[in-house]
């Protein structure tokens, strides 16, 4: 018998695979499908101190092995999160939920993890620092050390509750991000967001979203994943999760080498609502497969000699 | 929703570049017309949504337009099996229709009137279809409605073949209670301003996952945001925001 066993900031999850934000709503459209308490955890829409529509349409463009999707953070707000998705949610799903958060101010990123903060479901913040600082020039948090610290140790102020750094790709040096976070009391590292990118309609001439640029996700994107899980991995002693064109429980294998304590499936979700559930089961056999028989001990194997 | 495998059992011309393709597998997923499935196809990333036309046992047909790559793969295919969702989006509700309800579709709009058509009439309901194409070549299904059983106008805006001009050409004279639409969305407005009764607008949009989880389709609506995909892609007239 094999252990997929793996603990993640103090809270042991039964397996490593965890629905990425933005890919699983809040859980009850894929509960219709399976019992999602198979699942690792998952983490919940992104969710932001107000209420947003987001983006206009059309949002999501095809690309190779991918897709581009700029959907803008629609959600309820906080508050109607809390009050009506999440008891929805307790009914289909009994172990602790990961909270994704965003902001645009570091007040607003505070405001949010309070008020989560007092939700017994919430086992984990992961706090998403990709959007536009409204404070700061709107760029965006991600990119730069300093606001990215800032928003940790705001966020940390206000919670009990583990606080996960989830990074962009889209900046020069991660791991000088992931250093910032991490000594400013960040409780793990998430990466990686989607990649900057873009698609024109030959026929219109015309970007294929309405947004113009989007988030890159998807099978394309596994190897810069890879990558930057193995260096942030290389620079951090708290636990990192690897997450960007996870498709199958081989990349989930690969994603621990590189350095992941446990590994976020985004897109995939989209195209096979049935991918985590495939990979939880498949797991265990190519665990096998590689002489695998305790997960957590190939948790950065590739870094050793 | 469900997913599972269907066979392909036809695929055939209707017009230059729409094709009729028939699915065999569990259709217990399909509960409404209006509903739609969505198809995944080899080396693409996205599947691909197309909306249910007909559902008869264990036989999905769906009619679609040759526009991209996904369309033009499935244009290739005559047999082997494909990975579909199926149960998709809310469909139309045939409750509201009244006695004399008017169906109108418009090009690729068309397809989703036929098995709400069958619906209403095998409800004891007098159908009336009004079928709009830009040109003579382009008419599909005109026939099949008939057979139906329902009073059949078709407009064409050149005039080449049915009533010169847009699907409203038709509406002013007819007697009707409720209205069922589903085309372009310029269509959809005129269809929405010319209507005298209340009725529901099928919305095109393009989606991410289809089933409600990435939010890619959404809009507004007078009661809040709607996912296409999930709320959708039914709206009731009164809820509609241009």
């Amino acid at each position: 018998m094999v252990n997929t066993k793996v603990e993640l900031c103090g809270i042991t999850l039964d397996n490593p695979i965890i629905p990425a934000s933005g890919t699983f709503g809040f859980g009850y459209e894929f509960a219709e499908l399976y019992d999602i308490n198979m699942l690792g955890t998952f983490s919940f829409k992104g969710n932001t101190q107000d209420a947003r529509f987001g983006k206009p349409t059309p949002r999501i463009a095809e690309c190779t092995s991918g897709m581009i999707n700029a959907v803008g953070l629609q959600n309820p707000g906080v508050e109607k999160v809390i009050s009506e998705e999440l008891p929805k949610l307790s009914k289909c799903f009994n172990k602790k939920v990961m909270a994704n958060v965003s902001g645009f101010s570091v007040e607003d990123y505070a405001y949010t993890c309070e008020k989560l903060d007092k939700c017994d479901i919430v086992g984990w913040l992961e706090v998403n620092v990709s959007c536009p600082n409204v404070h700061g020039g709107g760029m965006s948090f991600g990119t730069d050390p300093e606001a990215a610290a800032e928003v940790t140790r705001a966020v940390k102020s206000v919670t009990k509750k583990p606080v996960i750094l989830k990074l962009s790709p889209n900046v020069t040096d991660i791991v000088a991000i992931a250093k910032a976070c991490e000594k400013a009391g960040a409780d793990g590292i998430s990466l990686i967001n989607t990649m900057l990118g873009m698609r024109i309609n030959l026929r219109t001439k015309k970007p294929v979203i309405a947004n113009k640029m989007g988030g890159f996700s998807g099978k394309a994107i596994f190897p810069v994943a890879v990558r930057m899980v193995y260096q942030v991995a290389s620079a951090v002693e708290v636990p990192v999760i690897g997450m960007g064109g996870v498709s199958c429980a081989e990349d989930v294998i690969e994603m621990m080498l590189a350095g992941a304590t446990a590994v976020e499936v985004g897109a995939q979700n989209l195209v096979d609502p049935y991918a985590c559930k495939s990979i939880i089961e498949e797991l265990p056999a190519v665990m096998e497969k590689y002489r695998i028989e305790n997960l957590k001990d190939i948790i950065g194997a590739a870094h050793n000699g | 929703m469900k997913q599972s495998l269907f066979q392909i059992t036809e695929n055939v011309k209707l017009t230059e570049n729409v094709m009729r393709m028939r699915l065999k597998g569990d259709t217990s997923a399909i509960t409404a017309s209006g509903q739609f499935i969505n198809i995944k196809l080899d080396n693409l990333f996205l599947r691909r949504p197309i909306s249910v036309c007909d559902c008869e046992g264990d036989t999905v047909t769906i009619i679609y337009k040759v526009v991209g790559k996904g369309t033009e793969q499935m244009a290739e295919m005559q047999s082997g099996t494909l990975d579909v969702l199926t149960g998709l989006g809310n469909g139309y509700n045939t409750s509201l229709s009244g006695e004399k309800p008017l169906l109108i579709g418009g090009g690729v709009g068309v397809p989703p009137m036929y098995l709400l058509a069958k619906k209403l009439i095998s409800e004891g309901k007098q159908v009336s279809v009004i079928l709009g194409f830009n040109t003579k070549n382009e008419v599909f299904y005109e026939e099949e409605f008939r057979a139906l059983g329902c009073n059949v106008g078709v407009t064409t805006a050149d005039g080449s073949h049915g009533t010169k001009g847009f699907v409203t050409a038709l509406m002013q004279d007819a007697d009707y209670t409720y209205t069922y639409s589903c085309g372009p969305e310029p269509m959809l407005k005129a269809v929405f301003a010319a209507s005298k009764t209340s009725g529901q607008y099928s919305f095109e949009e393009r989606m991410g996952c289809g089933f409600g989880a990435c939010m890619g389709c959404s809009c507004k609506t007078v009661t809040g945001y709607k996912r296409i995909c999930k709320e959708g892609p039914v709206l009731e007239k009164e809820e509609i925001l241009w």
